[in-house]
């Protein structure tokens, strides 16, 4: 029976060294297979007014899936072109829905916009991208990226052949897209970049790339309409795109140490689905999307190391301290008085000075006089006077 | 065809041509005028100069001969000084001399560390220059199996292996020194690897070896200032009241190393406690060393929870270093951190590359079961701060010392680092300011080439102009070899590029397709211009015709 027992253990430990013997030079390789350190998330949505209600909840769930897998707020810069939630004909005031029968709330709790209304501008989103703001404005209003960061930038709105209309005023174009993300490049302002874009005819927006290092995805091929997923009877309006719908209900099944890649993304929404053709453009990136995993941009998996080397600055001998029991004597702290309620209760009514009447008084007895005498005749004034 | 009289028809000639000398005369270039963007001129000769820049690095070497290692008639040949350039554009100045009367006696001294100390007092190097002392092969200052001790300013102990080489003439004694100098050389001073690092860190990562890749993307890229936060992580006030006497370690640990690294960027310091704050992740517990374990796959994720609570200075842009110190509540202590082999970490500390690193500091040894909670516990900031500067030293570029075979590296200790360690720093923080700044010169002219209507305006101007003067200098600097000066007129480029890139008026107008500019013209000029056009022609037909009547 022993000899049988140790057979077992010794066989059990020489498969867990295997084991062990297999996983360093794994690990090794998942250190190397992506080489960014952060990852950061522009979040745009492009329209105003009640009846685009499904944009903002697009972006909105985007935001809420990011967050989930670990981007923190100080790393995404958050687009609203209008106000949902607390918009007036919102019969559910500070909820934005993106399932009917408002089953799923994306505004949740701790939102952090940092674009708000008509601050969402062509010149504010360039500017956010090629890091050109004025230097009044604040950390959370900045993209801080650096050369190994990998960013996701979320679009949508209401597009067209070759532009996205912004704030139902503007227009941003896909050359001057090209053109800031080629600018980014020079200064190395990101690693590598996923670019998604839910509009109508938005694989029109990434034709002009020419960046390295860029990977796109849209909902809808040129000359075809993304459209609208359910409306909600007791809102009114539509609540979100086909597209952005299926892709949050991916998104959903992922979680921080998933390895589901790129190829699985580009699966959202076939046709049966979404109406329209969903498209994508990987020609620019240099790895292969089957080993690129979606938390390389949606989530933020850090890249850890066991820190070997210590500095010894102890003097040896001296051994942890304890305070003694003496407790520390403060001083009682007390308010000031905030509320000078004695002074409140036994106030005196204050009296009132007196004011010369104002001009629309004396305006309008003089009218009234002017009338009087004009209809009597003037004879009737040394009656008065 | 109306018959108009001579006279109105000359007045209408005469009028017509006016108008169309007037629109051509004024018009035009009013026009012009008025719809040209206002660009300042820029120095295009100089910054396309740039492009070709060649760097070239020059290290000042000064190898001195102990006695004992040179016969007589050898010591009389010693030369003055020797040129010795390398395959990449580096230039190393060797002088050669024999050791004066009191460095003889420095070395004298029993060990390596204080003759290095001693030697140190002697003389003064400047920044970037290396001095290695060549000591007999029978010298007692180092173990037998070793040949070089590196200090901790710039000075290395070599031991002479050619005395027992009979007969040997000066240049054997010197060029069977040079492979050995070469390799103290690379050590103490740039690796051609860093530099090359630091010039084309563009290229992809098949190209460099996976050692510098992990060392460039562990250390921040060059920024004019860093915040550094330490944050203490008290998820259980209730029965732990930690005291860390955080700015007494901080004058004593931190604050040397980050003054003498005062000549790279600024630093601002900052520190924070933190109740209720928990890792993201449940430690399991190991029965066998009855602790709670976190084992390195589970490493990743404890960051993310954590970072949402730790704040960050508002107002600058410069990246931000985090060091967390976090004591775990009772019901999880001890806890200590596996690495792949299961095995305990003695730091029990671990680093995020680009972002700081975090220590699990375990106070269960300080009380027993029956103890009154809260207790107080003061934190022992030296074991705290050797780990904390170990991870600074290695966030802020410091590469992890690999001592080649045959080397003593001697150990930084309390001044956090070594003079040469530092030099090696500033040697490829200048190479990456130059190549930063003048990439963005560069791309910044081209880019001013490419849209014709952005506005260039006069600070814009300036700033470029004194970047490139800046880093002109640089590179005359990077040449004579002064490495202080270079760094400093490095850092004044790339601050100066920085701000001209990333002005605020430089975002280009709306892109104007040429239809877009057809339709906005053609309504205006199209109606003036079709009259003037039509009646210049009518007017050169019909003096074509009086000419032809003419010659009839």
């Amino acid at each position: 029976m022993p000899n049988i027992i140790a057979v077992v253990c010794a066989s059990y430990g020489l498969a867990q060294s295997v084991c062990d013997g297999e996983d360093l030079p794994a690990r090794a390789e998942r250190f190397f297979r992506s080489d960014h350190t952060n990852n950061w998330a522009v979040l745009v949505c492009t329209s105003r007014f009640w009846f685009n209600y499904r944009h903002v909840a697009n972006t909105l769930s985007v935001y809420r899936s990011v967050k989930r897998l670990g981007i923190p707020d100080s790393h995404i810069v958050l687009m609203l072109a209008d106000d949902m939630a607390c918009n007036h004909r919102n019969p559910k005031p500070a909820t934005v829905f993106s399932h009917k029968n408002m089953e799923l709330n994306v505004y949740g709790d701790d939102v952090e916009v940092d674009y708000r209304g008509y601050e969402v501008t062509v010149e504010n989103f360039l500017r956010v991208l090629t890091g050109r703001l004025p230097p009044s404005t604040p950390r959370s209003k900045r993209l801080l990226s650096d050369d190994h960061s990998n960013i996701l930038i979320y679009l949508t709105g209401h597009g067209g052949n070759g532009f996205l209309k912004f704030q139902d005023s503007e227009e941003i174009s896909n050359v001057e897209l090209a053109d800031a993300f080629e600018q980014m490049w020079q200064k190395r302002r990101y690693n590598e970049l996923l670019f998604i874009i839910d509009t109508c005819q938005g694989a029109s927006m990434y034709e002009r790339f020419y960046s390295p290092n860029l990977m796109a995805l849209a909902s809808s091929q040129v000359g075809e309409d993304s459209l609208s997923h359910q409306p909600d009877l007791a809102i009114g309006v539509h609540l979100m795109d086909r597209y952005t719908f299926y892709l949050l209900e991916f998104l959903e099944d992922i979680h921080p140490a998933s390895q589901a890649n790129m190829n699985d993304l580009f699966k959202v929404c076939p046709k049966s689905q979404c109406v329209s053709t969903p498209g994508h453009r990987t020609d620019l990136f240099q790895r292969d999307p089957g080993s690129v995993l979606i938390t390389d941009f949606f989530g933020s998996v850090r890249k850890v190391e066991i820190t070997m080397e210590t500095i010894n600055l102890t003097v040896p001998g001296i051994p942890l301290e304890r305070f003694g029991g003496e407790p520390h004597t403060e001083t009682a702290l007390a308010y000031v008085d905030q509320l000078p309620v004695a002074q409140i209760i036994h106030q005196k009514p204050k009296q009132k000075d007196w004011h010369p009447p104002d001009g629309f008084i004396l305006g309008l007895w003089t009218l009234i006089l002017l009338v009087f005498f004009r209809t009597y005749g003037i004879k009737h004034l040394k009656h008065i006077f | 065809m109306m018959l108009t009289p001579p006279c109105f028809t000359q007045r209408g000639r005469s009028a017509a041509v006016a108008i169309a000398a007037l629109v051509i005369a004024a018009g035009i270039p009013l026009w012009w005028k008025t719809t040209e963007t206002y660009r300042a001129w820029l120095p295009a000769a100089r910054i396309s100069e740039l492009e070709a820049l060649q760097l070239e690095l020059r290290v000042e070497v000064e190898v001195v001969f102990a006695r004992g290692t040179l016969s007589p008639e050898q010591q009389k040949k010693v030369p003055a000084s020797r040129m010795h350039k390398t395959g990449l554009k580096f230039t190393y100045e060797t002088r050669f001399r024999t050791a004066t009367v009191m460095e003889e006696d420095a070395l004298n001294q029993p060990t390596a560390a204080e003759a290095d100390h001693a030697l140190h007092t002697l003389t003064e190097t400047s920044c970037g220059s290396v001095v290695i002392y060549i000591i007999p092969e029978a010298s007692a200052l180092l173990p037998q199996d070793m040949r070089v001790y590196v200090g901790r300013s710039r000075t290395a102990l070599l031991r002479s292996q050619v005395a027992s080489v009979v007969g040997a003439g000066l240049p054997e004694v010197l060029a069977a020194l040079d492979p050995q100098m070469e390799q103290v050389l690379q050590t103490m001073s740039f690796n051609h690897q860093d530099v090359t690092a630091a010039l084309t860190d563009r290229l992809r990562p098949g190209l460099s070896t996976r050692d510098s890749l992990a060392d460039s993307m562990r250390a921040f890229k060059s920024s004019p200032g860093y915040e550094i936060t330490f944050s203490l992580l008290n998820p259980d006030p209730k029965h732990h009241q930690l005291h860390w006497d955080v700015e007494a370690a901080l004058d004593a640990y931190i604050y040397p190393l980050l003054h003498k690294m005062a000549p790279v960027a600024n630093f601002s310091v900052d520190s924070q406690i933190l109740y209720y704050a928990v890792l993201g992740v449940n430690p399991r517990y190991d029965a066998s060393a009855s602790a709670y374990t976190l084992s390195a796959d589970s490493l990743a994720h404890v960051i993310n929870p954590v970072e949402a609570r730790l704040g960050s200075n508002a107002a600058s842009s410069n990246p931000v270093l985090n060091f967390l110190l976090y004591v775990p509540d009772s019901l999880h202590s001890p806890l200590i951190i596996r690495n792949d082999q299961k095995q305990e970490v003695a730091s029990n500390a671990f680093h995020s590359p680009r972002w700081g690193g975090i220590m699990v500091y375990n106070v269960d040894g300080a009380y027993g079961n029956d103890t009154q909670f809260p207790v107080d516990i003061a934190i022992d900031m030296s074991r705290v701060m050797g780990v904390f500067l170990s991870q600074l030293r290695l966030m802020l570029g410091f590469q992890q010392t690999g001592a080649p075979p045959g080397f003593v590296l001697e150990a930084a200790g309390r001044e956090g680092v070594a003079e040469w360690e530092l030099d090696r720093l500033l040697w490829s923080r200048s190479v990456e300011n130059v190549a930063t700044a003048s990439a963005s010169i560069t791309s910044l002219a081209q880019l001013l080439d490419q849209i014709a209507n952005i506005v260039i305006n006069d600070n814009i101007a300036q700033q470029v102009a004194s970047a490139v003067t800046a880093l002109q200098a640089a590179v005359a600097e990077l040449e004579a070899g002064n490495l202080a000066l270079a760094l400093e007129h490095s850092r004044e480029a790339i601050s100066a590029s920085e701000r001209a890139f990333f002005d605020p008026s430089l975002l280009h107008l709306l892109y104007f397709p040429d239809d877009q500019k057809f339709a906005i013209y053609i309504p205006l000029f199209l109606p003036m211009c079709v009259p003037i056009l039509l009646s210049l022609l009518k007017i050169f037909r019909e003096v074509q015709q009086h000419r032809f009547d003419k010659l009839e």
